[in-house]
Parts: structure tokens; sequence; C-alpha cells
């Protein structure tokens, strides 16, 4: 695919702009264009937050993602938002510890990633989003190759201790059998 | 060249302005531009640089006088409703001609508005919002990259020519990020034997002023800075074209709708239809010889605006009404998508 958008969504403080930053580099440093638009104001302390990334093989045009080739969803409201969104054909990831409605769709591919309850099993219960970005990676055919790049760029310097729980949250997703 | 970084646009606007010079930062925090002030904040100290969170908007803009008087490079930033409050000082600096760098990321109004972007400062920005005959020198980024190179081009122009420049930016640029490289951009630095640097006993006294009492001083003072920005039309308009040679009907555009108006021209070109964009770069001096030149070409015109058209004025004098001139746009926060601007060139015979 020449061009993907998508989409991160949930609640603000679980990582959704984080997230969203990390696809971002990742295709910077395959080489591609980028760009990441999040909400902003109220809603990144607490409200819905969410952050469009597009990645893209030409420069990109507008940095809105309004209908999503990937749509990754951390909270029900976001779901009933964006589902519809979706690109037929495009692939929806839902954090199912925390949502349990189904999608209802038949055009697009679901996956359900319980990734909030593999992060509070684990002790890593801030890494939700990152499990859950794993497994997309898998899902979307990208690879793991430049992740400790692509970590070393976003996890600040006084926080390198994060970087490898990151990595591992990453691998955990990536690896998850259905 | 130097390794690409993923930078917001209000972060781009700050580390360009350290890189041309800028060593002064006034300014007073407002969403959704907090982040030129929050990195300034960061930054400044580490390299002998001044930060200065003032107590309002308009003390800050009064830091900026006062520093700009000295010959230094100074800049402040603020969103559309701080921005109304510097304008007694833009007009000041404008009358004493100094330079000086001023950043808007705007979001909707009037009054307080909203927090989410806006394009409806274009007026102020561009006809002057203070008092006093006077221009600012306007310049719209469309990328993360201009963010960054436009500050620095700002920086030279307002040097150059002894006025203020302004980045007409809004909150989606200011807060999306993108690759940046700023450490290529060559700085060009001005002389400035008018600062007010101490004469140490060797040289008359500079003086800095905006108040003239004579009438015939002041009527020749105004000539003297019309005549510089009649200078500045003729020199130093910028604007980007988009698949123009063959448009039939030609989109309008800056800042982040134009980024939206290329999605919509590459979905209307694949059917056919004969579409293309002037993307002014510089807003004030407004690039009219670039619609000359398409006036007799394209049937129509259609600006796209976060405003309820304001630019679209520009543009009918631009091609002086030989064509119709259409406006697609939203308002209060809400950006128009792709299918909004589709509708509108479909609306004014694009269909093919």
């Amino acid at each position: 695919m020449a061009t993907t958008n998508v989409l991160y969504a949930g609640f603000g403080g679980q990582g959704i702009l984080f997230s969203g930053k990390f696809l971002a580099y990742q295709g910077l440093l395959a080489g591609k264009h980028v760009s990441w638009l999040p909400s902003y104001g109220p809603e990144m302390r607490g409200g819905t937050a969410n952050c469009s990334v597009i990645i893209s093989d030409e420069e990109v045009g507008s940095p809105i993602v309004s209908k999503p080739d990937v749509l990754i969803v951390m909270n029900l409201p976001s779901l009933d938002k964006y589902e519809n969104d979706v690109v037929p054909g495009g692939k929806i990831f839902i954090d199912s510890t925390l949502i349990d409605k189904k999608v209802e769709r038949t055009d697009v591919d679901v996956f359900y990633v319980p990734a909030t309850g593999m992060a509070a099993e684990r002790k890593i219960p801030t890494l939700a989003n990152m499990i859950i970005t794993g497994k997309m990676l898998k899902e979307i055919g990208a690879s793991l190759d430049n992740i400790d790049a692509v970590l070393g760029k976003i996890v600040s310097a006084r926080h390198q201790d994060l970087l490898e729980v990151n990595k591992d949250a990453i691998k955990l997703g990536y690896n998850l059998e259905e | 060249m130097g390794d690409k970084v993923l930078m917001k646009g209000n972060e781009a606007i700050a580390e360009a302005a350290i890189k041309a010079g800028c060593r002064h930062y006034f300014g007073y925090p407002i969403t959704p531009q907090t982040e030129v002030a929050a990195y300034m904040s960061k930054r400044m100290p580490k390299i002998g640089g001044t930060f200065l969170q003032a107590e309002s908007e308009i003390a800050a803009i009064n830091m900026v006088i006062g520093v700009a008087s000295a010959g230094y490079r100074v800049m402040t930033s603020s969103s559309s409703p701080g921005i109304s409050l510097k304008q007694e000082g833009i007009s000041y600096l404008a009358g004493c001609d100094l330079p000086a760098l001023v950043v808007n990321v705007e979001r909707g109004g009037p009054g307080l508005g909203g927090i989410q972007p806006s394009q409806s400062d274009y007026w102020q920005a561009t006809k002057a919002g203070g008092h006093g005959d006077y221009h600012n020198l306007v310049l719209a980024p469309a990328s993360v990259q201009e963010m960054a190179s436009l500050t620095i081009k700002g920086f030279e122009l307002a040097d150059k020519y002894g006025m203020v420049a302004m980045i007409l930016a809004d909150g989606t640029m200011g807060q999306m990020m993108e690759p940046v490289e700023i450490d290529d951009i060559e700085i060009k630095t001005v002389e400035k034997p008018w600062a007010l640097t101490g004469t140490g006993m060797k040289r008359e006294h500079n003086i800095v002023n905006s108040l003239y009492l004579k009438p015939e001083l002041l009527e020749q003072k105004n000539f003297e800075r019309y005549e510089k920005y009649a200078k500045i039309e003729r020199d130093e308009a910028m604007f980007e074209e988009y698949l123009m040679d063959d448009a039939e009907i030609c989109l309008v555009a800056f800042g982040i709708t134009s980024r939206v108006a290329k999605n919509a021209i590459n979905e209307a070109r694949a059917k056919g239809v004969k579409v293309g964009m002037i993307r002014p770069i510089t807003l004030w001096p407004f690039p009219k010889k670039a619609f000359e030149a398409r006036a007799d070409q394209c049937k129509a015109f259609v600006s796209v605006e976060m405003s309820m058209g304001q630019m679209i004025e520009d543009v009918k004098l631009a091609i002086e009404c030989k064509k119709p001139v259409y406006l697609c746009n939203r308002v209060g926060g809400m950006i128009p998508t792709p299918e909004d601007i589709l509708s509108k060139i479909d609306e004014v015979g694009g269909a093919k």
C-alpha cells in the first residue's frame, strides 16, 4: 500500500499519542513520508484522545485521517465513534479488556487484543498501548527490525530504562497468537 | 545533510528561531501555541538567551519593542485572542520601523472563541490589526518544515525591511509532527546601524520613535514607509503552484487547508477534472502576479478557507474580478474535508 492512514483513539493517559509517535518514527526511519496529528486541549488530560498517523511513499497531503485503513481503539466511545469510518478492507484493533462490544461490520478485519489485561498480568499496566501496537505491526506486515532505533528516538534520555520494557511489550503483542 | 527529526510545528518554530540567532523570547501561554513558549523555556537558559513569561501579552510585546530597539533578533508568540492584545505594540513597532517576529497559531474566534484551528485572523494579519497605515510581512507555512524555514525567512525579511514579520499558522500546523531539518538552513544577518547600542561617545544618538507631532514630517514618514511596501510587493511575494498548467478551476488555499485541497485535487484529477491550486506562501505581500497569469486561463476560482471568507477578497482583487470566485469554508475550529472541497469543485462546474 502506498499510503497507510492510521487512527489511534482512547482515553487521555493510555499512551495513545506516544504509540502514534512510535509508529510515525518507525515510518520516518524506514524512509517514508510521515505525519502525526494529535487531538489537543482538555481531552489530552483525561477525555477522549486520538491521533492521526499517515505513513506514505508519497508526500503527505492532509494530515487528518478521516477514513482510516487501520483503527486502534482503547475505549468504547472511540469504537462507537470511528467504527464506521474505517475503509472497507481495513483493520480494526480493539483492546478487548476494556471493550466487550463486537464489531458488526463484515467488510473489515477485526482483531480483539486483551492488551490492558495482558499488561496488568505482566505488571506493566501503562504499556497496553504498545502491546496492541505490536499486534497491529504484525498484521499490517511491518517488521520489528528498527524498533531499538525508534524507541531510542522517542524514549527520553531520563527514561532509557523504559526502553526495554517498551520493546518487550511490542514483542508481546507482535507474537500474540489469535 | 543532518538527520531529520519529528517535531511539532510549534517546536520547529522555536528551534528555528534559535537557529536564526533569536536569543530573546517573551510570551504568555495560550492553547494551541504553548509549546513555543515551553520549548523556549527549556532551551534559552542553556544557550545564554532570555526566556521570559510576561504578566500579559501586552507586556510581552512591549518587551519585544525594547529588544528590537537594541538591534537584537526577538520574538513573541500567541494565539488569536492574545494576538489581539498585542496589536497596540505591533502598531508601535511599525511606527518605529522595528524588526520583530510575531507568531500567531490561530484558533477559532471572535472573542475567546475556541481552541481548535482557524484561519479567521487573515484580515487582522494582512490588513494590519492595529491603528495607522502599515503592513506586516505575513508568512503562511503549510508544513512543519515550513514552520521552521519561514521562521528563519521571517527574521531575515523583518531585519531587511525594518518591520514586523508574522507567522500566520493555525492549531493544526502547531500541533502536528512531521520530519524537519533545521541545521541545513542558511542564516543571513543584517547590519543595524540605527540600533540603540550606546554611543560610546563616538557617534550621535540614535533615536527610535513613533511620535511625530509635525504633520508634514509624519506624512513624509508614511510616504517613505509605503515606498518600502511597494518594493516588498514587487520583490518578496512567494507562492507555490500545484497542477496549474492545464487547470480550468483554480483552488486558492494556504496553510492546513492547502494540504486538504491537495487531497481533493488528486481525487478530482483521477476523475479527469482539470483542477489545480495556487498556494500563497506570503499573505502580505499577496502573490498577485501568480493570479494575473492564471485569470484568463481558468474559468473559476475557489477560495478554500477556515474563515467566513477573508482571503477571497484578495483573490477577487488579484484577478480583477475577471472570473467568478467561490468560497469553500468551515469555521469555528472545523476543518474542510477533501469531500467538502470536491463537492464545491463539482458545484462550480468541474464535473466531467
